[in-house]
């Protein structure tokens, strides 16, 4: 039986490399260009560049290549059903014919540039947690949001909601593998047995954690009263966040190749396109 | 009868950049009816030496052998010698969720099938083997105090029957009386037959309940014996965290001043040889 694995989905990996540098809030704007870049991309060849951009990723974070992929992995499934749906129900000139279904020439580009695109949005986004702190992040997230407090929008609470759900991630993780191994010591038996018995044998998982969960919200919140937190109190800070010449020509960077993703989207590729849309 | 674990060693995280090595070749052979502790600072990987007793982990070198059986890994008869080899979790109290204390204790054994008459025999034995009050079968494990809840606990391991028990640091969090009756307890399911395997880091338990003890530090073993050998060793060769009971540390200043007695004396043996040196004086 194999556990949960400490390493869990999106994790930081501490390092000194230029992206683990860069300000927080940097990386976050970073990553919502990105992401729009993606979502205007539509042609695989398109692709090719994002795989180019995950490479020099990885050479100017220091983190190998199949751990930044791997981070990836959790959305496989849902990638996969996606890839299948729109295979086979996207209408248009059939290629190849299974049965009742058949696969289109128009299914084929929308469901590869579907699955990519849902892949790389999960992949940038890794990217950012793995080299962002949790509390770097918060701190960015909070700072990037600050002008919503004129909506009288609580962004420093929402920041601290954010630090403690996140810092609880691993612990979490870690307690549910332990309880998970008291009951299998004690027999429990996950594999067995019809859905309704499956879903039932997790009782004793779920009842246990709800139980720490509660036990330790508890235990935290007076922490914080007993330190005196004040929710909302104007707080100053013991690290910064600077923004720097560097963030401002990396923002600079990635947005000039964006545009070029896009542009090469727009003109470029469309060639390949329309010609294998000829075939 | 016995469980053997033969040079084992375990790494956690293979080839991730958490990797951390928990045990480098340790080898441990426990008998029936036998108290071996486990002895080693944080960190020194006897949690996870406790989970490999159970099979809940299993070895990436070496081996680990059961009543003369070796267990190969996702075995399908390691189920089987899991209800042999009962495991007791640190704060084992966390894993309750049944609303009864009965339900609790029924868990295990109704998960290796038991059933009706003999259901209910298994929880009155483990009940009363625990030392438990017959009378909070029907309250809410929740609402018990600390020791009554450990001792739920252990009831539920025990009334599966197992012939081995492992518990990692039993007396974690509980205060002097709960520690007391705990112990007394465990010395008379050892005395009923029952191997008991205590993980602690309190070395003066360990040395004066233990037929042998193991002491780890960083996953490999320090030194592997009596409790007699056990303390010759430490007081020569002190590990990083492991604080030498004070009566041990008296007793070693005893043999300085030329009193020839073992380290691991009770009261009754120290006093009687002070006597013995005061009258040859």
């Amino acid at each position: 039986m194999r556990f949960m694995s400490s390493l869990s989905i999106g994790q930081f990996i501490p390092g000194e490399s230029f992206i683990h540098r860069l300000d927080p809030r940097c990386k976050i704007i970073a990553t919502i260009i990105l992401m729009t870049g993606l979502f205007m991309a539509s042609g695989i060849p398109d692709f090719a560049l994002w795989i180019c951009l995950l490479v020099i990723f990885s050479t100017l974070s220091g983190i190998k290549l199949t751990t930044i992929l791997r981070s990836g992995r959790p959305v496989l499934f849902l990638v996969l059903i996606t890839v299948v749906l729109n295979l086979f129900w996207t209408p248009g000139s059939p290629l190849v014919r299974l049965g009742p279904l058949s696969v289109t020439r128009e299914g084929l580009i929308v469901a590869s540039s579907m699955g990519l695109r849902l892949l790389f949005l999960v992949i940038f986004a890794g990217i950012l947690m793995m080299t962002t702190s949790p509390m770097a992040f918060s701190d960015g997230l909070e700072r990037l949001m600050s002008p919503m407090a004129v909506l009288r929008f609580p962004t420093s609470e929402m920041a601290m909601m954010m630090t403690i759900a996140l810092r609880f991630i691993p612990t979490l993780f870690e307690e549910t593998d332990r309880i998970l191994k008291a009951q299998i010591s004690r027999g429990a038996d996950f594999e067995s047995g019809g859905l309704m018995r499956r879903a039932r044998s997790f009782i004793p998982i779920l009842v246990p954690l709800f139980v720490l969960v509660f036990q330790r919200a508890e235990n935290l919140a007076v922490a914080m009263e007993s330190r005196c937190y004040v929710p909302g109190a104007p707080r100053t800070r013991m690290n910064p966040l600077r923004w720097s010449g560097r963030d401002s020509s990396a923002l600079a960077c990635l947005s000039v190749f964006v545009l070029f993703a896009i542009f090469c989207d727009r003109y470029v590729f469309k060639i390949y396109l329309t010609w294998f849309a000829a075939q | 009868m016995s469980i053997i674990a033969d040079d084992i060693s375990y790494t956690y995280n293979t080839g991730t950049p958490a990797e951390s090595a928990a045990l480098r070749g340790v080898s441990l052979t426990v008998e029936r009816g036998e108290w071996v502790s486990i002895v080693g600072h944080t960190g020194s990987g006897k949690s996870t030496l406790a989970q490999h007793l159970n099979l809940l982990l299993t070895p990436q070198s070496g081996a680990i052998s059961i009543d003369g059986v070796e267990v190969k890994p996702g075995s399908k008869r390691s189920r089987e010698f899991r209800r042999r080899v009962g495991l007791v979790f640190q704060y084992p109290e966390t894993q309750f969720f049944a609303e009864t204390v009965r339900a609790e204790i029924e868990f295990a054994p109704s998960n290796w099938g038991s059933r009706g008459d003999v259901l209910k025999e298994r929880v009155d034995e483990a009940v009363s083997s625990s030392g438990l009050d017959p009378l909070l079968l029907d309250k809410n494990p929740f609402t018990l105090s600390g020791g009554q809840r450990r001792r739920v606990a252990i009831a539920s391991v025990i009334a599966m029957k197992p012939d081995y028990l492992v518990l990692d640091e039993p007396t974690a969090g509980l205060d002097a009386t709960g520690i007391k009756e705990l112990t007394q307890l465990l010395g008379k399911l050892r005395n009923a037959g029952l191997a008991v395997v205590q993980v602690t880091h309190d070395l003066r338990s360990a040395l004066s309940l233990s037929d042998k003890i193991l002491v780890l530090e960083n996953g490999s073993c320090v030194v592997y014996g009596s409790p007699e050998l056990v303390a010759e060793y430490l007081v020569d060769n002190p590990v990083r965290g492991l604080v030498i009971p004070p009566v041990v540390r008296f007793v070693s200043g005893l043999r300085e001043k030329g009193i020839d007695i073992p380290l691991n004396s009770g009261l009754g043996e120290i006093i009687k040889s002070i006597e013995v040196f005061k009258g040859r004086l």
